[in-house]
């Protein structure tokens, strides 16, 4: 091992300092190793307006959080993939999904869908998270407000 | 009146830990005879009494006493016994007391059974011990009592959480509990070793086996989550990363690296500063454990309370033990002496490469579970997920199962290179055999994190049998049969891992009932879908046969449940077992036209990863239990080391 090479070229009685110099070298390695996968891997949250802001580009791994639009869900003749779209008040976008869609996924309440663009613009999600209970929902959803028939979206206090 | 008497109790004992603290200061800095005299009666008064209310706040529970705030909004008249029980610590305040009640008891059979060290440091120790129950009895008291009334009392109770409803919740807790308790102890040790200026062997032996007992807690813990989250969730996913996941995992990874550290300073005398090191790194891991699942900083299934003071609250704590204890580190690290040399091919620097392979995964894990608060705080949203942590923590814990190999093998103090790879060369052989075997065979199917690691596994799970090479195994000493096993359920755990993300097969598909579909070679029917009732939920029930080659090998009822009190559905998955892997069914949604939707999966030797768990935490124990009995057949009598 490179560590092992490096102390028998420096005599044996530096051993505590050798052993200090590692486990820094050890710390900075990991905190190093850390942000430069974090910088590649880290998943941004945005709602529907701010991802047409930022431009996302298509297959980055993002979470696009919002409400269900009412009257938008559509379900395919597999019975599994659906269809529907998340709005902010202030832009909407479609979403596309196969799966089990959690128990409180419904039209008018929050969703959070975890995926990535497709090239046309649809948001292929591969987890949707939902508001779970009465004491948890995805937390960047908290205190937003949506009226079914106006769609319109209050957002949530800053 | 129950709830009087448990928070006079709850008073009672902070006075007393309060006095404990006092008392440990006269004894160990002064030797004071009467505080000689008092102190272990006043640790063991003050865990009797923090039990005492811990016992009351459950007899709340079972009588489902409504005017009390804590059960009235946690408990329901209705529920099912179990969940009356485990329902005291399902929530913020119980599970808090919970803590100290351990705690306490912990503190208590250090006054009680620990022999091993002088009398001072054992003072110090104990002194340092109520210190930290000193603040955790401050929070509970000032920020969450958990025997607060609810003027006027509630009809009924608010009722617990369905996904908490499960009988894993009953245990999963409090073990997890008892292993963080477990590193308190170990820091209050180190606290008390560097105060008196003695970290020696003697300390190393006296904390290894809470380090042990606290690990095997953490390790059966962890598996039993880990295995609850598999079937409750109802996603197939058997980690996910979680916040509240990694707070447990954590304080794992320390307590991992302190007991194989410990075991050098107990044998050779070696890596003391380190020693000490980690056992304030594994409290404080235990702490922001604590921090992130009680202050519902991130988002959780686990976080009820969504309560800044509290989140501060144990933040202050934190700084205040984890900052004292660095900082009289720095005090007086010069003190501690440097212990035997050993050489870079040597069984110590076996161990050094073990620990700061696992410091390096602690760091990844920790900065990932941190980063999204760190960037909220400057106003970006972001997660971080299984991408980041898969692509850090996999290659290294695969490369730390490669040191694993050799490690064992190597000599005390000094080893020579070349007769050490030739020992362990069948392992590497076997390792490179299997790699070879598995791209053959399912080249570009998995990926090469999956491909190694089922190599890895088969050379580690050779290697970690050497030790027993050509031993009387009746001889044998438990620690090392303890280490063999652990070792080995590591390689059973990864195969585990590997092969079900290699292998897993799923299939989502929408049916009526009487449609049949094939997955993995089986045959499933959906046979019909009924309506179920049980004790405080509603369900639909489908009823689905598992056939292979005309052979019926099982009938299998998923649900989806509808919880009355509090309103909530839920998924309840159903796995069927069989030597080779778990088929995994879930039912969805009835779709309008009449159909179910369904979801499966195939996955092939899903249950090694809750095996080998279980063999890691049956191997501490034996590792356990060998120390202990070893430490009793030669420690001398505690008079003659304190004279």
């Amino acid at each position: 091992m490179a560590t092992a090479a490096g102390q028998s070229a420096i005599k044996r009685k530096h051993q505590r300092l050798i052993l200090v110099l590692l486990a820094l070298a050890a710390m900075i390695g990991a905190v190093l190793l850390a942000f430069w996968a974090l910088s590649g891997q880290v998943a941004f949250f945005y709602t529907p307006s701010q991802a047409q802001e930022a431009r996302v580009e298509p297959g980055r791994a993002v979470r696009l959080g919002g409400m269900v639009e009412a009257g938008s869900v559509r379900r395919e003749a597999d019975g599994v993939s659906i269809r529907f779209r998340l709005t902010d008040g202030k832009a909407s976008m479609p979403v596309a999904f196969s799966g089990i869609s959690p128990d409180l996924f419904r039209e008018g309440s929050g969703a959070v869908a975890e995926g990535a663009f497709e090239p046309d613009g649809t948001f292929r999600a591969t987890n949707i998270l939902a508001k779970h209970d009465e004491r948890y929902m995805p937390r960047e959803m908290e205190g937003i407000e949506y009226d079914p028939t106006t769609h319109k979206v209050e957002p949530a206090p800053q | 009146m129950i709830a009087e008497t448990g928070l006079t109790a709850l008073w009672l004992a902070a006075l007393l830990a309060g006095l404990q603290l006092l008392l440990a200061w006269s004894a160990a800095a002064k030797g004071s005879p009467d505080a000689r005299r008092l102190l272990r009666p006043v640790a063991v008064a003050q865990g009797l009494l923090a039990c005492l209310a811990m016992a009351l706040l459950i007899a709340l529970f079972l009588r489902s006493d409504m005017s009390v705030y804590l059960v009235a909004a946690n408990s329901h008249s209705m529920k099912p016994f179990i969940y009356k029980f485990a329902g005291a610590w399902g929530n913020h305040e119980g599970s808090m007391l919970l803590w100290v009640a351990v705690m306490s008891l912990a503190g208590g059979a250090v006054a009680l059974f620990e022999r091993s060290l002088d009398e001072r440091t054992h003072f110090a120790t104990l002194g340092a011990q109520a210190a930290i129950s000193l603040g955790f009895y401050a929070f509970l008291l000032l920020a969450s009592n958990p025997f607060a009334r609810l003027d006027p009392p509630v009809a009924d109770g608010q009722g617990l959480n369905p996904l908490l409803q499960d009988p894993g919740l009953a245990f999963h807790p409090p073990t997890l509990y008892l292993g963080y308790v477990g590193l308190s102890v170990a820091f209050s040790f180190a606290v008390g070793a560097l105060l008196t200026r003695s970290v020696d062997a003697r300390f190393a032996r006296a904390v290894r086996p809470w380090v042990l007992g606290a690990w095997v807690l953490l390790t059966l813990g962890i598996t039993a989550g880990s295995y609850w989250a598999y079937y409750e969730l109802g996603w197939g996913g058997w980690w996910f990363w979680d916040p509240v996941e990694n707070a447990s995992l954590m304080p794992w990874l320390a307590a991992t690296a302190l007991f194989h550290s410990a075991s050098v300073l107990a044998a050779r005398g070696g890596l003391r500063a380190w020693t000490v090191m980690l056992a304030v790194v594994a409290f404080a891991m235990s702490m922001v454990g604590t921090f992130l699942v009680r202050s519902g900083i991130l988002t959780s299934v686990h976080a009820f309370a969504v309560d800044p003071t509290r989140g501060s609250f144990i933040l202050i704590l934190l700084g205040i033990y984890i900052g004292g204890a660095l900082a009289l580190f720095a005090v007086r690290a010069h003190t501690i002496s440097e212990g035997a040399r050993f050489d870079p091919v040597s069984r110590e620097a076996g161990l050094v490469v073990n620990n700061l392979m696992l410091s390096v995964i602690l760091g990844l894990v920790l900065i990932g579970t941190l980063y999204p608060l760190l960037t909220e705080m400057m106003g970006v949203r972001v997660s971080v997920g299984p991408p980041y942590f898969n692509s850090v923590v996999g290659p290294l814990a695969l490369l730390l199962m490669v040191v694993l190999v050799i490690g064992p093998m190597l000599r005390w103090r000094k080893d020579d290179a070349r007769t050490a790879l030739r020992r362990s060369l069948p392992a590497y052989g076997l390792g490179a055999l299997t790699l070879l075997a598995v791209v053959l065979l399912a080249h570009g199917r998995m990926s090469w994190l999956s491909a190694l690691g089922l190599a890895v596994s088969a050379a580690v799970a050779l290697a970690s049998l050497a030790p027993l090479w050509k031993r009387n195994l009746l001889r044998t000493p438990l620690f090392t049969w303890g280490m063999v096993i652990a070792h080995f359920g590591c390689a059973v755990s990864m195969a585990g891992m590997a092969s079900e993300s290699a292998f897993s097969v799923e299939k989502l598909a929408a049916a009526r009932p009487g449609d049949s579909f094939q997955i993995a070679g089986m045959t499933v029917s959906l046979d019909n879908v009924m309506p179920h009732a049980g004790p405080n939920w509603t369900a639909m029930q489908a009823s689905m046969t598992v056939s292979r080659d005309g052979r019926v090998l099982g009938t299998y009822h998923p649900q989806a449940r509808f919880f009355s009190e509090p309103p909530t559905p839920t998924t309840e998955s159903v796995q069927m077992t069989r030597w080779d892997g778990q088929l995994y069914l879930v039912l969805g949604d009835e779709l309008p036209d009449g159909r179910w939707q369904l979801r499966l999966w195939w996955k092939p030797f899903v249950t090694l990863i809750w095996y080998g768990g279980g063999l890691i935490a049956l191997g501490g124990a034996l590792a356990l239990l060998g120390r202990v009995r070893r430490g009793r057949r030669h420690a001398p009598p505690a008079q003659a080391v304190a004279a």
